[in-house]
């Protein structure tokens, strides 16, 4: 058997949109609260207004007061806002890479009209020492790609991460 | 918890679309002109959120609302989640979103000319049961206009939302009707290059499901990315 075809979230799919959702603390969460916040542009760097962004983290581990996940509508200019748990190192992919811790991140998986499959990427943190040796960030290459992935510290504990979908830009997207 | 750190396998080429598509506009602007970059899999990809109907309560009936019918060709879809490996996705959660009867959406960005129905908001949220089987009650929604082309139309679809076991198993796709006559003429729908698998968004009639004097039944399963077959299971 072979996995079904994705298909575009096309531009109406806030009819499943719960606004609650981009805030993983609100099952009662315990931990340090970040917010994650940025804007969504497409290749004529126009802010695209009708995607579905979505962040899943393993750390903290996942309970009933931590699900993991939230999900969040861009606005009319194409920003998003996330408020979460700050994640904790993770252990690194198994095989012949080692088991290199990984910086903290969170996972993202992006829908939008214009878009048949989802686009998949992370977020991580600056100043987190880890981002020098995470085994994933050192995938990308050029190195000079790898800050699209990386959160910058606009206040404490708020982050601001730009998605560029297309462009000079571009953020780095995975496949995994 | 015990996470299963198998990989799950890699897409299989064609039965999927690509990310650019430009018979279909938007994906134009929208598409990256980068490559994306093959990671393995970690925890982060391995698992996947968990969701429990207590905190995401189901709503298996759209076609009530409040007590009232809503209008239109009264449905039952159902079928089952399963992995490439035929093996159920059980207590998995699924969204569900469509057009009402006329093909208008109940969302104030759709501006199409056909009437809204105060009796269809057109959105719902079921869990597959321990065989991965889902089900829910709906009305049969309607084709509608867009502007992608001169006379573009959308076929008959309902949009479909999964998770299952991995991040890397997130899906959304559309389930489509069998005998449409826009579907060859669909540049989403098209996308796919490999014909079966486009054949496979299609749900079939179903008269075993369809229910006497009530709703006509239609069949549809997933299939989500399977996992890595382990030396154990060879």
């Amino acid at each position: 058997m072979f996995a079904t075809a994705s298909q575009t979230i096309g531009p109406f799919w806030h009819l499943i949109d719960d606004p609650a959702w981009f805030d993983l603390t609100r099952f009662g969460a315990e931990g340090e609260r970040i917010a994650i916040e940025g804007r969504m542009t497409d290749g004529a760097a126009a802010g695209v207004t009708d995607a579905a962004i979505e962040l899943f983290q393993t750390s903290p581990a996942r309970s009933a007061s931590f699900p993991g996940y939230g999900r969040t509508a861009t606005g009319s200019d194409g920003t998003f806002r996330f408020v979460t748990i700050r994640p904790e190192p993770l252990s690194g992919p198994a095989g012949a890479r080692g088991n290199a811790l990984q910086a903290p991140h969170c996972g993202i998986a992006i829908f939008a009209r214009g878009l048949l499959k989802p686009l998949f990427t992370r977020v991580y943190f600056a100043g987190e020492a880890l981002n020098e040796t995470d085994p994933i960030l050192a995938l990308i290459d050029p190195p000079s790609r790898r800050p699209t992935l990386i959160a910058r510290q606009i206040a404490p504990a708020r982050y601001h991460l730009d998605i560029s979908l297309q462009g000079d830009a571009e953020t780095v997207f995975l496949e995994f | 918890m015990m996470i299963d750190t198998t990989p799950f396998r890699a897409l299989t080429p064609d039965t999927q679309p690509p990310y650019l598509a430009p018979e279909y506009r938007s994906t134009v602007l929208r598409s990256p002109r980068s490559a994306p970059v093959a990671i393995p899999q970690t925890i982060t990809e391995l698992t996947g959120p968990v969701f429990t109907a207590p905190q995401f309560p189901p709503t298996d009936n759209l076609a009530l609302t409040d007590g009232r019918e809503a209008l239109g060709e009264r449905i039952i879809v159902t079928g089952r989640v399963l992995d490439e490996d035929g093996k159920p996705v059980p207590h998995s959660m699924i969204e569900i979103w469509q057009a009402n009867a006329a093909g208008r959406y109940a969302h104030p960005g759709d501006t199409h000319d056909a009437p809204l129905d105060p009796n269809f908001r057109g959105s719902g949220r079921v869990f597959t049961d321990q065989n991965g089987a889902y089900r829910f009650v709906t009305i049969k929604p309607g084709a509608y206009p867009w502007g992608n082309h001169h006379n573009a139309w959308r076929p008959n679809h309902i949009h479909v939302s999964l998770f299952g076991p991995g991040f890397a198993t997130r899906l959304i796709t559309q389930m489509y009707f069998p005998g449409d006559p826009l579907l060859d003429l669909d540049p989403i729908f098209l996308a796919t290059p490999d014909a079966d698998a486009r054949n496979r968004l299609i749900a079939a009639f179903d008269i075993g499901v369809t229910e006497p004097g009530r709703a006509l039944g239609y069949h549809f399963d997933i299939v989500l990315r399977g996992r890595h077959a382990t030396p154990m299971e060879n």
